[in-house]
């Protein structure tokens, strides 16, 4: 059983690792889709990633070693963070080292070494790329925060998997905060991974711009890596996501080969419906001015702490 | 000649002799509490001392953090205007002696002379540089500070012993109060400790005071005085003050979360290294005092283990922030010695010049903003985990309402990492503001050791947390707030309550995230190449790219401002659009200083001005008072 248990951990890991860019491919798709122009292939995210790795990297000539080591800390933050999420199994050896809160300093700690990262070289749009993700940073993070925590008590622990495990067996009763919790969960994904309202992910107009804005001086490998843990990074909040509001189907503590057998599509399926409602979303909601980004965090925050309120 | 004794001798002592203090309190922490009576002193009035397991944490603080500032000390101090070093050496060592002797006490006359002694030690230590006027004045508004509150903590002795007349802490813990007392010496230790510790609104005196004073002082009044004031609050509500309603531990919480947000909201919109460091301690020891008062109303509602986790969290992060915030303010004195520069808007890029001083101010700033695996994400971590269990609390509006607590720490947290993105990137990263930067030196081989020190404390505290626990467990234990279960778990592992609720474990966790990063190099290396191209920075094809168009440090702290306008007093000059030689200042006010502070001068003057009538300066009038006082003697005792 406890080789199960590991052979669980470094499926969930490898499976991130290869199936976020294909999610990342698979909502470019189908905004592409909906909004009538001719879809990229599906594996167009792995051929970005794999053209920009064998490029020469250029870099500023005043960067610090800050600014070259930020993309494999940010990638390597992505990957430990899938390695607590229960996406597929919630026996996983390693998620005891890490709670929920955990998680939410791991996605703190890739923020803060991306914004460094953008301030380092000193130009006009990496500073401001940095302290507008800070600012959407530190709202988002508390938010998040808040949903996690009232998952926490609602279920009395931190631990992301038993999460997930006493949700999905609890009976189905709607729960008034964790409807509360979803919509504010559902906002702060927007917000953190750059998607419309909040930012474009395929704009590159200075007076809008928050992601790409710390990427541009970036380019060849340590651009991969950042766009691999940019991908990662959706699908790590996707899988929370699940493991939070629709748990079923992932394979459980008396769950045999058979279960995590079947939590493989379970999740696949998960993936494709998540990937084209967020489509959605973003063809039908318009980009914010920037200024405004705070009044759409503010309501995260205030839908989960309403979560917490009425729990 | 004396400077020299006193650098290469005196503060290397110093160091060691923390060092020592803080071994010895490390390897007592499993002995009972041993108490003593002191031959010096009053007549009849003898000084009593007493180490328990509190006073050891509180003196391995202490011993640690100022080992590492000591040896820093060594290298920094040098000869200038103001205070001869010689001088400066003794008051230094003074102010920790007595800060240990504060430690120690045990009755109220000690404890005040101990205390006392710190104040005006460290008073001397902030005026320092006393020929420039203002760092006079700052001096001025920490000693009236310290006074108003030393006043408190007298009248809260004065209180708690009860009717016995014995001031010995003994006869206070044995003293029975009537609630309305309790209550009120529960208040003037809240006042007392609290103006010390810089809570809102008595925290005025910090962002003077800690620029005023030579980083070295700064490090040591930030790091480690004010966790006396922590010290004293535990002292006097877990120890000392017996029969308390708990209701009066929300006190702390509002005023602790309040604390701790306006400190990081003012921390945020600063453009002065110093000062951004002074308003984010009033944070830090807002989220204490929060914890503090989470620990009374469990200990008061009838649940030991919990409270004893809140007063765990309490502790580490006293311990985490005397490392982290002596290590950043040592890393502003390294920097303003090279530089000479204390505004941000006159800073940048030193990661190239002093790498040493900027990797190590690294690990203390991501160490404040609390992020895994570095100690100040155990100290929130903690703190969550205590607030989680808030909802248990039996009564109907606080089970509700004091969770939502747990929200503010995340907010705060998150904003103390946007806060430490601006402190670090402003002065470190980006290119040099003025072309002055360009010969700045690294920090010399003291300095450096120092800062090295402090940082290994904050990996060391953030990696072992299982380790130091349990030693803090003692101290819930032996002040009878709660016994926390023994941990079955591993010892990498860190299982407060061992109710398999909640786990960390920060080895494995700094270990994978390490793991990944080697990997990720290892195999773009070996599946790709390695290949790098040193080109300028994208300008988008103009030109011109120069260190004015990077964010400042204003702006940095723009959306703040915006989003917490109700918070601050701003004056804004706006140029029109027909000024020749525009300016655009804005000046960023305490409103609490305004509303509060400021008509209090006038108010003091004018009380002053009353009483003063009755000093005439004619010897006739004296003696006639002499006389009518006699009388009145006479007259009361016949």
């Amino acid at each position: 059983m406890r080789s199960l248990h590991w052979f669980t951990q470094v499926l969930e890991v490898a499976a991130a690792l290869a199936a976020a860019p294909l999610f990342h491919g698979w909502v470019n798709q189908c905004r592409a889709w909906l909004q009538n122009r001719s879809a990229p292939p599906l594996l167009q995210t792995y051929r970005g990633i794999r053209k920009l790795f064998y490029k020469d990297a250029v870099i500023a000539e005043r960067a610090s070693p800050l600014f070259r080591i930020a993309p494999y800390v940010v990638f390597a933050t992505m990957l430990t963070a899938a390695a607590i999420i229960p996406s597929m199994g919630t026996r996983l050896p390693f998620s005891s080292s890490a709670d929920a809160i955990a998680l939410v300093g791991l996605f703190a700690t890739a923020r803060v070494f991306l914004a460094l990262a953008a301030m380092d070289i000193g130009t006009a749009f990496g500073t401001l790329g940095a302290r507008r993700e800070m600012m959407v940073g530190f709202l988002a993070e508390p938010a998040l925060l808040m949903v996690v925590f009232v998952a926490s008590l609602i279920s009395m622990t931190t631990s992301l998997p038993a999460i997930s495990e006493r949700l999905a067996t609890q009976a189905l009763t709607l729960s008034p905060s964790l409807a509360f919790t979803a919509v504010a969960f559902t906002m702060v994904l927007l917000a953190e991974n750059g998607r419309i309202p909040i930012d474009n992910p395929a704009t590159h107009l200075e007076l809008t711009m928050i992601h790409e804005a710390m990427m541009l001086e970036y380019s060849a490998r340590h651009l991969a890596l950042m766009e691999l843990a940019a991908a990662l990074k959706l699908f790590n909040y996707a899988c929370i996501g699940f493991a939070l509001f629709i748990p079923w189907g992932t394979a459980m503590g008396g769950g045999g080969p058979g279960a995590l057998l079947a939590a493989v599509p379970i999740l696949g399926a998960k993936l494709a419906v998540a990937g084209a409602a967020l489509a959605v979303i973003e063809t039908v909601s318009a980009k914010l001015r920037v200024f405004r980004a705070p009044e759409f965090l503010a309501t995260a925050f205030l839908f989960a702490v309403l979560g917490l309120l009425v729990h | 000649m004396s400077l020299r004794i006193a650098g290469r001798t005196l503060f290397p002592l110093g160091a060691v002799c923390g060092l020592a203090v803080a071994v010895a309190a490390a390897m007592s922490m499993t002995m009972p509490p041993e108490s003593m009576q002191l031959v010096i002193g009053l007549p009849d009035l003898p000084m009593h001392v007493r180490l328990d397991a509190l006073s050891r944490v509180f003196l391995f603080l202490l011993g640690a953090s100022s080992a590492g500032i000591s040896i820093f000390a060594a290298g920094y101090f040098r000869s200038g205007q103001g205070t001869p070093p010689g001088l400066l050496c003794l008051e230094y060592h003074l102010f920790l002696a007595s800060m240990g002797f504060v430690l120690l006490a045990d009755d109220a006359y000690s404890f005040m002379v101990a205390w006392e002694t710190m104040a005006l030690t460290s008073y001397f230590l902030v005026t320092a540089q006393h020929r420039i006027a203002e760092i006079r004045q700052a001096g001025f508004l920490y000693l009236t500070m310290a006074h108003v509150g030393a006043l408190a903590i007298l009248l809260c002795f004065g209180v708690l012993q009860g009717g016995s007349w014995h001031f010995t802490f003994d006869a206070m813990r044995a003293a029975h109060l009537a609630p309305s007392w309790a209550a009120a010496a529960f208040l003037l230790a809240l006042a007392g400790f609290g103006a010390k510790g810089g809570i809102v609104p008595l925290h005025v005196w910090l962002p003077e005071a800690h620029p005023a004073a030579p980083s070295p002082v700064s490090a040591l009044m930030s790091g480690v005085m004010i966790k006396m004031a922590i010290y004293g609050m535990l002292r006097v509500s877990f120890d000392l003050l017996r029969g308390l309603d708990w209701r009066w531990g929300l006190v702390p919480v509002c005023l602790g979360l309040f604390s701790a947000l306006y400190g990081i909201v003012f921390a945020a919109a600063q453009t002065d290294m110093k000062r951004l460091l002074a308003y984010s301690s009033i944070e830090n020891i807002g989220i204490l005092f929060t914890g503090l008062g989470l620990a009374m109303v469990f200990r008061g509602t009838g649940m030991p283990e919990y409270a004893a986790l809140a007063l765990l969290a309490v502790l580490y992060h006293s311990v985490n922030h005397a490392f982290m915030k002596s290590l950043l303010f040592l890393g502003t004195g390294s920097v303003l010695h090279s530089t000479g520069e204390r505004n941000l808007g006159r800073l940048g890029g030193l990661i190239h010049r002093m790498p040493w001083v900027a990797w190590l101010t690294l690990v203390g700033a991501l160490a404040i903003a609390g992020l895994p695996p570095l100690n100040g994400f155990v100290s929130e971590w903690l703190l969550l985990q205590a607030f989680l269990y808030a909802h248990a609390v039996p009564h109907s509006f606080v089970n509700m309402l004091l969770p939502l607590g747990a929200g503010v720490v995340a907010l705060v947290a998150a904003l103390s990492g946007y806060v430490m993105v601006k402190f670090f990137g402003v002065v470190f990263l980006g290119s040099p503001r003025e072309p002055s930067l360009a010969s700045a030196q690294d920090a010399g081989v003291m300095e450096r050791i120092g800062l090295a020190w402090l940082a290994l404390g904050c990996v060391l505290l953030g990696l072992l947390p299982a380790q130091i626990i349990p030693a803090l467990a003692r101290v819930a234990a032996e002040l009878h707030v709660g016994v926390l279960p023994d941990s079955a778990a591993p010892w990498w592992m860190l299982t407060p309550l061992n109710n398999g609720q909640a786990s960390y474990a920060p080895v494995v966790f700094a270990a994978a995230v390490l793991a990944c990063v080697l990997l990720a190099i290892l195999a773009v290396r070996l599946l790709y190449h390695r290949r790098v191209r040193r080109a300028p920075p994208w300008d988008c094809g103009f030109g011109g790219l120069n260190w004015r168009m990077q964010d400042t440090a204003e702006g940095f702290g723009q959306p703040i401002r915006h989003l917490f306008t109700p918070f601050f007093a701003m004056r804004r000059e706006l140029p029109s659009a027909f000024d020749s030689a525009p300016t655009y200042r804005v000046v960023i006010g305490d409103r609490i200083w305004h509303a509060v502070y400021e008509p209090l001068g006038p108010l003091v003057e004018s009380v002053a001005g009353v009483c003063a009538r009755v000093q005439q300066g004619r010897i006739s009038l004296y003696l006639l008072y002499a006389l009518i006082t006699l009388c009145t003697l006479l007259a009361l005792v016949l």
